[in-house]
């Protein structure tokens, strides 16, 4: 059949072992993977652009959401998640040092690097799991009015926001927390918030210096870019269609502002929270395969390439969701 | 296994004398570019967040603040990914599909979301009652 001599291996064009790409094919399906994943979080973060735009002037101002460090009190915007930004990056540089170490066949080199991946790792979803934690607990709780729009509180003195804790009146009142000890038939029901509508609303009839901020941003003039704030007799007025007080955030309220706003928070750092926790286990399994000298027998590292390859895309991935969520 | 490494970057404004080198100076690179987001983040100057400023109906300030992710971006996936040492076609294979793709999605998106505003903003539809 084959009537044609092929003389050097160069010229063997069709008849296989040629690697047109320069890359194994181990490390050609992990950029596979990582193109469809990459589209994946664009499309997530594409979708958060949408409802962004949709709603531009309501949209909540990140930086008043993120404000919190662990173990300190106070308003720091931005710097827990600057931080974790760079502790992923440091990850990141440590994994990239590990496979250096591996390319030169030094496998104590590679040991340290890919513990202090992990270690970073760990360090991130930790920070995430606090920031997910603050953002649910919330700190001022508002209300919600019958449209589903969400009214925040400001104190006219300090210019600052005012928590309900502060301010709403205690009318005693029947109503109690509904468990599972109250009753025979009950299965669960909606937790009770901390307060009524109608004692916020007393609270706030009996407190001057409070006022009301709702969702839209000023779009000309001195205070642009800031939340509108209402005065005594227009807050009064919209807090006869509030419905329901919200504290802190899940699914379906939340007490930052756009419903949707949450739900991409949860969807998107949720998502990523998941890549970085399975970046951590196959970091781990080829840790311990280092350790077992397994790719010392086979003689490369390149599977350590290829876990890496994952790592840095996780960093890859936080920088814009850093980015799109945080900063723009 | 890309075995050798090319220790330029900045188009070959700053060398390196070994690799290991090069991850450090590209990680100090990293840092001053997040530095940089974090203070414009805190400080907000005022000029870059007018809306008369803005440029394709994005302020100032995001168009810095996304010019400076990719830039962050290409260092990772140039460096710390290692796409600098692949070869052309691969790195090609890589890079553009997901940036046509994305740009697409991006632009179709982002239009009709200014189109739903619009709607809300001028159309008799009332939706904060």
């Amino acid at each position: 059949m084959d009537s044609t001599v092929v003389t050097g291996s160069e010229e063997n064009v069709w008849g296989g072992g040629n690697q047109p790409l320069g890359a194994s094919y181990g490390k050609l399906m992990m950029w596979f993977f990582l193109v469809s994943d990459a589209l994946t979080f664009s499309g997530l973060l594409a979708a958060y652009g949408f409802s962004r735009f949709k709603f531009i002037e309501t949209w909540p101002i990140a930086d008043e959401v993120f404000t919190h460090v662990p173990f300190v009190h106070g308003n720091f915007p931005m710097i827990y998640v600057a931080l974790m930004t760079l502790i992923l990056i440091i990850s990141s540089v440590t994994m990239v040092l590990a496979v250096d170490a591996g390319h030169r066949m030094k496998k104590n080199a590679v040991i340290w690097y890919m513990f202090l991946t992990i270690i970073g790792g760990a360090i991130f979803v930790g920070s995430q799991a606090w920031e997910w934690g603050t953002f649910i607990k919330g700190d001022f709780g508002a209300v919600e009015t019958k449209g589903g729009r969400i009214l925040q509180f400001v104190n006219t003195d300090t210019g600052e926001r005012a928590a309900i804790a502060d301010f709403a009146k205690t009318i005693p009142s029947e109503r109690i927390n509904h468990e599972r000890k109250n009753g025979v038939w009950f299965y669960n029901g909606e937790a009770l918030p901390s307060y009524s509508v109608n004692e916020v609303i007393e609270g706030f009839k009996a407190h001057s210096n409070i006022t009301i901020r709702t969702e839209s941003i000023v779009q000309e003039g001195e205070k642009e870019g800031e939340k509108t704030i209402l005065s005594r007799a227009e807050a009064l007025k919209k807090l006869g269609s509030a419905t329901q007080v919200v504290e802190g955030a899940n699914l379906i309220h939340n007490e930052y502002g756009s419903r949707l706003f949450a739900d991409f928070f949860f969807f998107i750092t949720g998502f990523h929270g998941f890549h970085v926790t399975s970046g951590v286990v196959i970091n781990l399994i080829i840790f311990f395969n280092v350790v077992l000298g397994t790719y010392e027998k086979r003689g490369h590292y390149e599977m350590v390439e290829k876990v890496g390859l994952y790592w840095h895309f996780v960093d890859l991935v936080w920088v814009f969701v850093f980015t799109f969520f945080y900063l723009v | 296994m890309a075995h050798e490494h090319k220790l330029e970057i900045f188009r070959g404004l700053w060398k390196f004398k070994s690799n290991t080198q090069k991850i450090w100076g590209v990680l100090a690179f990293l840092c001053v570019i997040t530095a940089i987001e974090v203070v414009l983040g805190i400080i907000k100057p005022e000029f870059l967040l007018k809306n008369d400023n803005a440029f394709l109906g994005l302020k100032l300030l995001n168009w810095i603040f996304i010019i400076l992710t990719l830039v962050k971006a290409y260092y990772i996936a140039w460096d710390f990914m290692h796409l600098r040492d692949e070869k052309t076609s691969l790195r090609r294979a890589i890079v553009w599909t997901p940036i046509f793709l994305v740009a697409y999605l991006v632009l179709i998106l982002l239009l009709e979301a200014d189109y739903i505003y619009e709607v809300f903003r001028d159309g008799f539809v009332t939706w904060n009652f």
